[in-house]
């Protein structure tokens, strides 16, 4: 149950995030991108949340700290460089996990197994961008760093151990430090140095603690299922 | 599948025939995403489904779709099941699919699997439009979660590639 909710939250905060930069994408592309890969994440977040539950109940009735998603996910998009930063560090963690996920036999094996592959796309998606805003003008490079900077304490929470979920979560973090590394290193960028997370409340999204951004979202992605309840098309 | 019966085999037939709701020019049975049907008893049936993308919406309507059909053929009772394991490939599109595709205006997606051998063989993506071999990717993200988008350097269309997944 807890592993299924922070998973499935994961990928539906994730989903919504990327989905808010419909009509405002800086070029064609990247709009149809990013709804891409926000519907491969619903898809995601559905299995998983109907593995327990009901899913727009979950997803629509659920208060802010019912959510179990980590704080990375939940973070405004801010420009495009920022929003890219985020996904550099989320899917390369998602990547890693669900491959792991998929080799094994549990019940997330069969998800994993079909998500992995979409994932990647995610991945190399993120990572040719960084590449090319990081290597990219003064002024995108600049942007770029300021992406990996102001999201990198929110990465340690993605090694924290969840109930249910058995992993190595050491080598998990080695090989996402790694990773991430060469990219950004590639990229002309600097790693960050500060902690992975945060003196106050950042790091505990699993426990349901949340950004301050996280209320402002839930209150736009809930208000029409709760203001027309048992509404459909 | 050693065990599938005539009457199986024929709802199988009727169920693989409903065309994509996204790509009308391929069956589900041309797409790979049927993966068994079942005749539990006397107009009983149930037929196991596999989404090509995890979020793919398109699944709902191919649920309703197999539905209409085995009705109007005489089947009450239909039951069609979303599975997910074994993950579908794009190596499940059949050859007749793949040749659709293309007359279609759409890349087929190239061989995940490649003969056996040591080196891995990668094939450029042939211009549905001129058949040119020099094109390039604009976006790994298109129209459906399952295609890229790419534009052909000799005619300059641009076109959707069906992405090896």
């Amino acid at each position: 149950m807890t592993a299924a909710l922070a998973l499935g939250d994961d990928a539906l905060v994730l989903s919504h995030r990327l989905g808010e930069w419909a009509g405002h994408a800086p070029v064609l592309e990247e709009e149809v991108a990013l709804a891409n890969i926000a519907l491969d994440l619903l898809g995601q977040a559905r299995t998983l949340l109907s593995s327990v539950g009901d899913e727009d109940e979950l997803a629509f009735l659920r208060e802010e700290r019912s959510f179990r998603n980590v704080q990375l996910v939940e973070q405004p998009n801010g420009d495009f460089a920022h929003t890219i930063a985020r996904q550099l560090y989320f899917s390369v963690y998602q990547h890693l996990l669900y491959g792991r996920l998929a080799a094994g036999e549990g019940q997330f094996a069969a998800l994993a197994a079909k998500a992995v592959k979409e994932v990647a796309y995610h991945r190399d998606h993120a990572e040719q961008w960084v590449l090319r805003l990081g290597d990219g003008t003064a002024e995108s490079h600049e942007r770029m760093q300021r992406g990996l900077d102001a999201l990198w304490r929110y990465t340690g929470e993605l090694f924290e151990p969840v109930e249910g979920l058995d992993l190595d979560r050491q080598t998990l973090g080695d090989d996402w430090l790694a990773a991430v590394t060469s990219v950004v290193r590639r990229a002309t960028l600097t790693l960050p140095t500060g902690p992975q997370s945060g003196g106050w409340a950042a790091g505990a999204g699993r426990q349901g603690l949340h950004t301050e951004p996280f209320g402002r979202m839930l209150a736009e992605m809930q208000h029409l299922h709760r203001s027309h309840p048992g509404a459909s098309w | 599948m050693v065990t599938e019966t005539p009457l199986e085999a024929e709802v199988r037939r009727l169920a693989g025939s409903v065309p994509d709701p996204e790509l009308p020019v391929l069956t589900l049975e041309e797409l790979g995403v049927l993966r068994d049907v079942q005749v539990q008893g006397p107009g009983r049936v149930t037929v196991h489904l596999t989404p090509t993308y995890t979020g793919c919406p398109a699944v709902e309507t191919m649920s309703a779709d197999i539905e209409r059909v085995l009705h109007e053929h005489g089947v009450p009772e239909v039951s069609v099941v979303t599975v997910l394991a074994p993950a579908w490939s794009t190596d499940d599109i059949s050859d007749e699919g793949r040749r659709k595709l293309a007359a279609f205006g759409v890349a087929p997606p190239r061989p995940n699997r490649g003969p056996d051998g040591p080196v891995p063989v990668t094939l450029s993506v042939r211009c549905p439009h001129c058949g040119s071999t020099d094109t390039e990717l604009l976006s790994r993200f298109s129209s459906t979660a399952c295609k890229a988008l790419r534009r052909c350097v000799d005619c300059r269309e641009p076109f959707d590639h069906f992405k090896e997944l």
